[in-house]
């Protein structure tokens, strides 16, 4: 099988992910070649063909760009899959490739399973084998499922170009506002839709004060500001590694354990024991928030 | 001015998932339905932009989905929507991304759609392929999950969200697609008026036939649930007997809990 790796470059450097990519491909015992927007001053250890434009001329934010690019690549090296990262830039370019080549395209792909690529269904409470159609397909692979194989060897570089022009104009990106680090905390209590209000985020308060942790949430408890943005955990909030992560009322979606699977212990506390919370839980509690965090919180209290 | 949202129906993810004979995806029997989260946005931001340009702008709903879907579809009405198209399918669940693109695109292909706003992925297959997909196929510039929109006579300024919660700011041009993400905007409860009134609509029924279905290009199959942690405890029962259970557990399985307090 050979394989084209999209390489991904963020703020002027390739990501660390891109090594997951190599690592898939050596779980497919793949030969491999990469395409990368990039400096030629800052290579990628690598052995293989890497098919490589210039970033400045091509931008970071241009998929239209990015996507003649690919073809270009795809076209030299008639691979028989081209393969990116499930983020912000495969999400938004692999499509744009499977639409010019009229193929499969499989999208965040967690594992291999007998010639099939799984991925997750049903906000990651189910998974299922996914089998292109088409001779040629396009695969995003889920960050952080497949592990980074150590990246050695120097490349030979081909250089390629596309016309600069874009539909699409960048004109600069947006921090996000700091001021709680969730990173250092031991303990992080974590509250969910499933608390069901602004007011209910009181018992995980209590909880977390209860235990002398930290509150986190999921994104949509963010996103209805029941909560400051800077709690947020998962992939696009912080990452967070606490001895004891209290899970209350979170479902578990693959973008929130992105954010918290480096945690010591995790217990789940959800009305659904079903949820795919249990895919990393070391303790399920099937139960009401509203019954049972003020028990938990009055036990602790009385100790 | 028209404008087209993409919606789909799915199911209520705290359901019981279990696969179907072919084991290709999952049975629908005791599921409940409802629109995927993300389309809530599309529908939401759509109605936003009609109400701001006055009379002048028209939102059109579709949905590719069988005769349940029509429920959806009302709800999009209720919302503010002005027409609402069901391709009515009864094997949409289980075709791939490719052929629901398909219909889509023969469904707008020709219609003049300025802007045409989608969800970033839908919640049960989570493909984020779909509004790309159109995109492409009616040779449209396409923004890929939004959290801010803004437009001025055909200029779009939106902010994409990528890696760290870091956005970024794009601007393009009509006619585009956008596909939203979560944040973008907070759904609006539908008035008892327009509830009763969206009841009432006449919907335009297509077949996939007529909008230029096409054949797959790739299968689904071993359905089946995410793996648990095999080492983890499920526990349930009354209140205060399991917070009695959770603290000997946490006393002996962590050190947060060690003496003088906790820390
Ligand atoms: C590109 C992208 C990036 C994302 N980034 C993030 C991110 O950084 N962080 C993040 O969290 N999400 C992120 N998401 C969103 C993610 O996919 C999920 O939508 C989100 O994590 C769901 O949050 P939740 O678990 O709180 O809500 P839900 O999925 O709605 O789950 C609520 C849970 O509460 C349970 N529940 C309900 N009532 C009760 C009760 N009374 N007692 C106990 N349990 C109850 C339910 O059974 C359910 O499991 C991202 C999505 C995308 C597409
Ligand atoms: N059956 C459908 N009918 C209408 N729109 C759909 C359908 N399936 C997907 N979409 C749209 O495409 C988006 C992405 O879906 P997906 O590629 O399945 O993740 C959804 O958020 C919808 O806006």
């Amino acid at each position: 099988m050979k394989l084209l790796l999209v390489g991904e470059v963020r703020d002027d450097r390739l990501t660390a992910e891109t090594a997951e990519l190599s690592g898939f491909a050596a779980r497919l015992d793949a030969e491999v070649s990469m395409v990368l927007a990039g400096s030629a001053d800052a290579l990628p250890s690598f052995a293989g063909r890497l098919y490589l434009a210039d970033l400045e001329t091509c931008g970071e934010f241009s998929s239209d760009v990015h996507k003649r690019l690919v073809l270009d690549a795809i076209e030299r090296e008639q691979p028989d899959a081209v393969v990116l990262l499930h983020s912000s830039y495969g999400w938004d370019l692999a499509p744009r490739l499977a639409a010019a080549m009229q193929s499969a395209q499989v999208s965040g792909v967690v594992g291999l399973d007998d010639g099939g690529y799984v991925v997750e269904s049903c906000n990651g409470k189910m998974r299922r084998t996914v089998r292109p159609l088409t001779d040629f397909a396009v695969l995003t692979i889920q960050p952080g499922a497949f592990a980074a194989a150590p990246m050695a060897g120097s490349p030979d570089v081909i250089a390629i170009e596309a016309a600069p022009d874009s539909a699409i104009e960048f004109l600069g990106c947006i921090e996000p506002e700091r001021g709680i680090d969730l990173s250092r905390a031991g303990v992080i209590v974590s509250a969910g839709r499933g608390v069901g209000g602004a007011d209910q985020v009181e018992l995980v308060r209590a909880l977390a004060s209860a235990l002398g942790g930290e509150v986190g949430a999921s994104r949509p408890v963010v996103d209805a500001g029941w909560l400051e943005r800077a709690r947020q955990v998962g992939s696009s909030g912080q990452s967070v590694s606490p001895s004891l992560y209290v899970a209350c009322g979170i479902s578990g979606a693959i973008q929130h354990l992105a954010g918290m699977k480096g945690s010591g212990f995790v217990l789940a506390i959800n009305t659904d024991r079903d949820a795919p919370i249990a895919s990393v839980a070391d303790l399920l509690v099937v139960a009401d928030l509203a019954e049972f965090l003020p028990a938990l919180t009055a036990a602790l209290e009385q100790r | 001015m028209n404008i087209l949202v993409c919606i789909k129906q799915v199911p209520d993810m705290e359901g019981r998932f279990e696969p179907n004979e072919a084991g290709s995806w999952f049975d629908e029997v005791g599921l409940a339905w409802r629109m995927n989260e993300y389309d809530a946005f599309a529908v939401e931001e759509a109605v936003r932009l009609k109400e701001r340009l006055g009379g002048e702008a028209r939102v059109t709903a579709l949905c590719v989905g069988p005769a349940r879907v029509v429920e959806t579809l009302r709800k999009a009405l209720s919302m503010g929507c002005d027409d609402a198209v069901h391709i009515d399918d009864p094997e949409a669940p289980e075709r791939d991304p490719w052929q629901i693109a398909s219909m889509i695109v023969g469904f707008a292909a020709g219609r003049g759609f300025e802007l045409v706003f989608t969800g970033m992925q839908s919640e049960d297959r989570s493909s984020a392929q779909v509004g790309l997909l159109v995109a492409e196929r009616l040779g449209v510039t396409c923004a890929t999950g939004i959290t801010a929109f803004e437009w001025r006579d055909g200029a779009i300024t939106v902010e994409r969200e990528i890696e760290g919660g870091r956005s970024c700011t794009l601007r393009l041009k009509a006619p585009a697609l956008l596909t939203c993400q979560q944040g973008l905007n907070s759904p609006r409860y539908p008035t008892l008026p327009n509830i009763m009134k969206s009841k009432r609509a006449k919907l335009t029924v297509l077949t996939p036939e007529s909008v230029g279905l096409e054949p797959p290009k790739a299968s689904s199959g071993n359905f089946r649930p995410h793996e648990r942690n095999a080492a983890g405890v499920i526990l349930d029962g009354d209140a205060v007997t399991l917070a009695a259970q959770v603290l000997e557990i946490l006393e002996t399985r962590t050190a947060v809990l060690g003496k003088g307090g906790v820390r």
